[in-house]
């Protein structure tokens, strides 16, 4: 398990550092928002990110990518949560790309080339309801002819309204609830009886809604062995639950530093309120949370290149760290901000709307406490 | 093959042929250790040869030059040893202070007498060490301290009280902090000496705690002659040495718990059973997953800062983070533990609880974040040193 960088690493994590501070800070989030971006993301980044290797960074070489795993995806994405940028990374390079890697087929390599080429856009549709609940996936897939008909909605669509493709994960079996008779599908933008609604969320990001009323595809538009998806789920989610454990990391350093930087420039009762030790033991408590929390994504990164039989579990342990500590950090943000804290003006509101996203995001805490309970055998 | 690969081998069929059986046994109590020093009673015959086959090596303090008892390994040395001791459950052959914290900063702050005099003894268990440190009035305020050693030519007249003395009335020699010089800061006219605990004019008094019987003493000095050699680095300047050595102390006591620790869910799962393969009490299992994320987070951290330490950074303050984390989640370990063990819990005598064992231990969980320097003196260090806060 590697809890330091290596030396290809730490450049990557430069490299990105300098990139998204440059090409993708906060105020470029606040542009597209405050200009209601038909898109909600930059087309010209997500090229350059493609140029860079960032949108194949889980793309086998022989498909155009540089196949530099999913620690190389978390460290981009930490990135991305210190500067809030929204682009379609997540969505496409990390669960989609995983998904269609780990599903194999000459249709998987041939968006996992537009994907590293940064040529498509990729969603990955899971969600159905309030919570996150891949087991109970309703979505059904028949038969018909020589192909199935999908009939289901999905929510909370990452990237949905500029997908060029969708990757829908539906029944051809069982019943809401059971692990056997998930399969994924490939569904293109163009599909008939398929509905696409843009949802404009609370951090600013891109999500959608998916309506699929019989949706007809060809049965070469399933990926991997039909009713055995959830094998293929659980890499996906292993590897997308601790990249966003580092987004979180991200976001919630950029949270504590923003609030650190804050408090030793403003002043009340004639001093700096970073003085008064009512600060300054949360500051530093926050510092040792986050501490833990470097540590905790590290491991749950590394564990899913090293195919260590605890990965997924490690993944759900990160997120739930990470969804506790980045929220603590931005709530004790907006509180040690005071009233500009409220105040759009001030980015620390902005990363309290994106942690609260990214908290969300494939399970919450509860969810994954639950699970990592149940892993443990209690 | 590499050195350190022979090393590994060598130390492996050394340890196989050397270790006793019953010293591959876990220690159930500290009372299991063995401290050494001048009044030292083995257990038995298998502690006093274990510690006999272990000095003869060097291996009480592996990293310490040969010349003073140790082995002179190197710290990768050192980790294969410890590593190959604990594959096959070999006991620490001895326990002590004069090893944990005197030794470290003899060598780097004695003088060759002092070394001479003092390290072998140490790594032989001949002498039993206390630390002279914490007073009624300067506990986190510890350098405001006032054990005053007055000059007197050939030698220091010691007068004052020492508190939290862990052992002093079982130890040898104990190496305290005295001041030496009350005209400027206080920082500055502490000084660092050594003395005999038979000397005249040392009393030690053992402290009860909350949890019962404890090795903790109260420790009165009156007109003790301390010769002047016996003075370790400047006069004056012992606060940097002191520092030197609560440094170590915070890494041990924020590291100290692990290993030998099982996890909560199965201590609880035992008291209070499954429902479905859940435990039955679905509140504490939520508060049992939360903690246990945050053992296994803390474990985490504890192995990235020692290779980040390894890799050439300084570990600084963080090791005010880890001692902060570290006890505070121990108590937290403790309390659940209690919830778990309800009734059973509250036992204070008796067979069927250990003599109240887990209550015992519970309640001196509640030092960890006192002793050592307080969570709250740590999250200053935090606050002045890493987050550089105004004031701090």
């Amino acid at each position: 398990m590697a809890l330091l960088l290596n030396e290809d690493e730490k450049m990557l994590s430069e490299t990105a550092e300098g990139f998204f501070k440059k090409k993708a800070p906060v105020s470029e989030l606040r542009k597209l928002r405050d200009s209601r971006d038909e898109k909600g993301y930059s087309e010209a980044l997500w090229s350059e990110m493609a140029e860079m290797g960032f949108a194949g960074v889980l793309v086998p070489e022989d498909q155009g990518g540089v196949d530099m795993g999913v620690m190389a995806a978390g460290l981009l994405a930490e990135q991305l949560g210190r500067n809030l940028s929204a682009t379609p990374f997540f969505s496409t390079s990390v669960l989609s790309a995983s998904a269609l890697k780990n599903s194999g087929g000459d249709l998987s390599k041939n968006w996992l080339e537009k994907i590293a080429s940064g040529e498509a856009i990729v969603s990955f549709a899971i969600d159905e309801g309030a919570k996150h609940n891949p087991l109970g996936t309703e979505t059904r897939a028949e038969r018909s002819g020589n192909g199935f008909k999908i009939t289901g909605s999905k929510v909370m669509v990452l990237d949905a309204h500029v997908a060029d493709a969708h990757i829908v994960v539906a029944r051809t079996g069982g019943e809401p609830g059971d692990r056997e008779g998930l399969s994924l599908f490939l569904v293109e933008k163009t599909a008939e009886n398929l509905s696409v609604e843009r949802t404009i969320i609370v951090d600013s990001h891109n999500a959608g809604r998916l309506e699929l009323n019989g949706v007809e595809v060809t049965a070469e538009a399933m990926l991997g062995v039909e009713g055995e998806g959830a094998d293929v789920l659980e890499k996906v989610l292993g590897a997308g639950r601790a990249v966003l454990s580092a987004e979180l990391l991200g976001a919630g350093s950029q949270a504590f530093e923003d609030t650190v930087a804050y408090i030793k420039e403003r002043k009340q009762f004639g001093k700096i309120i970073g003085e008064f030790q009512a600060l300054q033991h949360r500051a530093s408590h926050l510092y040792s949370e986050l501490e833990l929390c470097r540590s905790a994504v590290l491991a749950a990164l590394s564990a899913q290149d090293d195919g260590d039989k605890n990965a997924a579990k490690m993944a759900g342990m990160a997120k739930i760290k990470l969804g506790q500590v980045a929220k603590l950090a931005a709530l004790e943000g907006i509180q040690m901000h005071g009233g500009v804290g409220m105040t759009d003006e001030y980015d620390i509101g902005l990363f309290l709307k994106r942690i609260r996203v990214l908290q969300e995001l494939l399970g919450d805490g509860n969810y994954h406490l639950d699970n990592f309970a149940k892993a443990s055998g209690y | 093959m590499s050195d350190l690969d022979s090393f590994k081998l060598e130390a492996r069929a050394w340890l196989e042929e050397n270790c006793p059986e019953e010293m591959r046994v876990p220690m159930k109590t500290e009372d299991d250790a063995c401290w050494g020093g001048r009044h030292w009673t083995f257990q038995s015959e298998a502690q006093k040869v274990w510690l006999e086959r272990m000095v003869a090596k060097g291996w009480t303090t592996p990293t310490w030059p040969k010349e003073y008892g140790g082995a002179g390994l190197s710290r990768a040395e050192e980790a294969v040893l410890l590593r190959e001791m604990a594959r096959i459950g070999a006991r620490t052959p001895l326990s002590s202070f004069g090893i944990w914290m005197l030794g470290p900063a003899l060598l780097k702050f004695g003088n060759e007498a002092q070394k001479k005099e003092h390290l072998p003894k140490i790594a032989r268990g001949e002498i039993r060490w206390c630390q002279g440190y914490s007073e009624p009035n300067a506990g986190s305020d510890l350098a405001s301290l006032a054990t005053k050693a007055e000059d007197k030519g050939d030698h220091y007249l010691v007068n004052g009280q020492k508190v939290w003395t862990s052992y002093a009335d079982k130890a040898d020699w104990i190496f305290c902090l005295v001041r030496t010089d009350n005209s400027g800061r206080k920082h500055e006219g502490i000084s660092f000496l050594l003395f005999d605990m038979e000397s005249e004019g040392v009393e030690a008094r053992p402290i009860s705690l909350i949890s019962g019987k404890s090795a903790f003493c109260e420790t009165f000095f009156e007109d003790v002659k301390v010769p002047k050699d016996q003075l370790v680095g400047e006069e004056g300047k012992g606060w940097s040495i002191a520092k030197y050595l609560l440094t170590h102390e915070r890494e041990m006591i924020g590291g100290s718990g692990e290993g030998v620790t099982r996890p909560l869910h199965e201590i609880a799962a035992g008291s209070i059973g499954l429902e479905d393969g859940k435990l039955a009490d679905a509140m504490l299992r939520t508060k049992l997953a939360e903690t246990e994320i945050d053992e296994w987070a803390f474990r985490l951290t504890m192995q990235r800062k020692l290779a980040e330490a390894k890799a050439g950074a300084s570990l600084g303050a963080d090791s005010s983070m880890l001692k902060y984390y570290g006890t505070e989640l121990n108590k937290r370990r403790f309390e659940l533990m209690m919830d778990a063990a309800g009734h059973d819990g509250l036992e204070w005598e008796g067979e069927r609880s250990e003599g109240g064992k887990l209550a015992r231990d519970w309640l001196r969980t509640k030092a960890n974040s006192i002793e050592g320097g307080t969570s709250e003196v740590q999250l200053n260090i935090i606050s002045k040193h890493i987050l550089q806060l105004p004031g701090a």
